[in-house]
């Protein structure tokens, strides 16, 4: 059971701001998807180890060789606002 | 040249090599094609045609693929507009081999979705039936290549974003075993699931673009290839293998469905093929797991969109702060916000070993289900979506029932093994999927026998105007 006010942290974790009629929506449609992902529990998973990757693969190294890089304007091509050479951002602010 | 229409891409690419016809005219054929779609299943399609477009047909690319210079958005307002500055290593190997790419096609904002209707630029509709959904997320290309838009096209299935739409627009979609393809330059939903995938007319088709596709990739170190290069298919009998039919006893499968499997099943027999019913234990609770690692791994890939290094920034707000969250309020789409919460919600403190965890303990059950079956047959075998394409707007006001649409196909990523879709009949005058999966890196096993199955069964593909 997830209440308004767990959406309203959630949603400060995810950066997002919700409209009030998605405040209004998601406790009761976030509720009936976790319900449904706790069945879950129904699976006796006593003592079974969690998959992290699900091809057998471990320690993948590349030799350690210099590359060139994107050049710098390119990478700022598609910013929405750039100075100096660099991402432009709002202050943090006070908080 | 209308005569394209009716080939192949293989068929086309020995015309090509003919010199019947030039790469030219093939390309400049299907750019008219694409550029007549009148489905939704294209955000942008080639302006020109290139000098020498290359030895193989033109290929229709989902929209999630980055594309040098080409406007590749993810089916997001978020990144609307966003030209990458590289390809994609998929794209890449298809336009080295001589698979220039045509057009960008429509699909579920950031692959979440299982019918299209979750794209910030309008639905893709079904050319068997111009009323209902074509599948997704990979709809846009499951519809091109149905309608005869496009010859073959790349989309991805992470809980079966291809082999779904393939199965409601009658057409092939073929997942490999996670690793096979590079993920690179492919705009990430889900990690530990995505994978690029063909979709094609037939399975000799498919056979052909993995070959191309597959390959380790420095740039993606989860990459592997696949030990052995995918001959084209050529079986024309399963004597002597073992098929284990998983699913068909399901609540929700539509016995319209269940019934054209059955036949199917009865094909395999025919062939020399054998069949026994199996039981997954775990994998029904797939959904259920699915619905937490993809979530949580979406909510930490889609973390990057922050409106600083590309794609949408708000004009509203006063603070740093404000600026991210409301630049992710405008840019995100409905589906898109509520996976982000389900998965920031179970990584956050204190509920990450009660969700996540537990989630990735219901994967190994998963993938024990699938080795104790491998080690009775050769494959298994499953509807692909439980009912064939449903209304648009049916099932959009209930998002649990639209994931249920992935019952059969989201078991394979979790296991990580390859499966593909192929179309075996008809229910209501629209398509039927079957579902072939084997273990991790049997492609040519399973492309072999779907080869064999699809020339028994003799589908024709939706009549093309």
């Amino acid at each position: 059971m997830i209440d308004r006010d767990q959406v309203l942290h959630v949603a400060r974790l995810a950066r997002l701001r919700l409209t009030d009629e998605e405040l209004e929506r998601m406790p009761g449609e976030l509720t009936k998807i976790l319900e449904h992902v706790e069945k879950m529990d129904e699976l006796d998973l006593e003592g079974v180890e969690p998959t992290t990757h699900v091809v057998d693969l471990t320690n993948v190294l590349r030799e350690d060789v210099p590359r060139p890089c994107l050049p710098r304007e390119r990478a700022l091509a598609g910013a929405p606002d750039v100075a100096d050479g660099g991402f432009r951002v709002p202050s943090p602010g006070a908080s | 040249m209308s005569d394209l229409l009716g080939l192949t891409a293989a068929q086309q690419a020995q015309l090509i090599a003919s010199g019947e016809v030039s790469s030219a005219e093939v390309f400049e054929f299907w750019r008219g094609r694409a550029a007549g779609d009148d489905l939704g299943s294209y955000l942008w399609v080639a302006e020109e045609t290139p000098a020498d477009p290359g030895a193989l047909p033109p290929v229709a690319v989902k929209d999630l693929f980055c594309v040098e210079g080409v406007p590749s958005s993810a089916g997001s307002r978020i990144l609307e507009g966003y030209l990458p500055v590289y390809t994609a290593t998929s794209v890449r190997n298809l336009e080295e081999a001589g698979a220039a790419v045509l057009g960008k096609t429509n699909q579920d904002e950031f692959a979440m979705g299982s019918s299209n209707e979750n794209s910030a630029f309008g639905p893709v509709r079904n050319p068997w039936d111009p009323s209902r959904v074509p599948g997704g997320s990979s709809g846009g290309s499951a519809a091109a290549v149905a309608a005869g838009t496009a010859p073959w096209a790349i989309g991805t299935d992470t809980g079966g974003s291809v082999r779904q739409p393939a199965s409601l627009c009658g057409i092939v979609g073929l997942k490999p075993t996670y690793g096979a393809v590079s993920r690179y330059g492919m705009i990430a939903f889900a990690s530990s699931l995505d994978q690029c995938s063909p979709l094609t007319r037939d399975v000799t088709d498919a056979a052909l673009m993995l070959r191309i596709l597959e390959g380790r990739d420095p740039c993606d170190s989860t990459s592997l290839g696949l030990p052995d290069q995918i001959e084209l298919p050529s079986a024309e009998r399963l004597d002597g293998l073992r098929f284990g039919a998983w699913g068909l006893g399901e609540e929700g499968l539509d016995p319209g469905v269940a019934a054209v499997v059955r036949t199917t099943l009865d094909r395999i027999e025919e062939l020399g093929g054998s069949v026994v019913e199996i039981d997954l234990p775990s994998a029904g609770r797939g959904i259920s797991a699915y619905y937490v690692i993809a979530p949580a791994e979406a909510s930490a890939n889609l973390a990057r969109y922050d409106g600083v290094r590309y794609g949408h920034r708000t004009e509203d707000f006063q603070d740093l702060l404000g600026m991210y969250e409301n630049t992710r309020a405008e840019g995100f789409g409905e589906e898109v916000k509520r996976r982000i919460m389900i998965g920031t919600y179970a990584l956050s403190s204190g509920y990450y070993e009660a969700y996540y965890g537990t989630a990735q303990k219901v994967r190994t059950k998963i993938a024990q289900d699938f080795a104790a079956a491998f080690e009775q047959v050769d494959f298994v075998v499953t509807p692909t979506s439980p009912t064939v394409a449903f209304e648009l707007g049916e099932r959009t006001a209930d998002p649990l029932a639209m994931y249920l649409s992935d019952y059969f196909t989201v078991p394979m990523p979790l296991a990580g093994i390859p499966a593909v879709s192929i179309p075996c009949g008809l229910s209501e005058g629209l398509p039927v999927g079957f579902q072939i999966a084997g273990p991790a890196f049997s492609e040519g096993r399973i492309l072999d026998a779907a080869y064999a199955l699809e020339r028994a069964i003799g589908f024709e593909g939706v009549p093309v105007p």
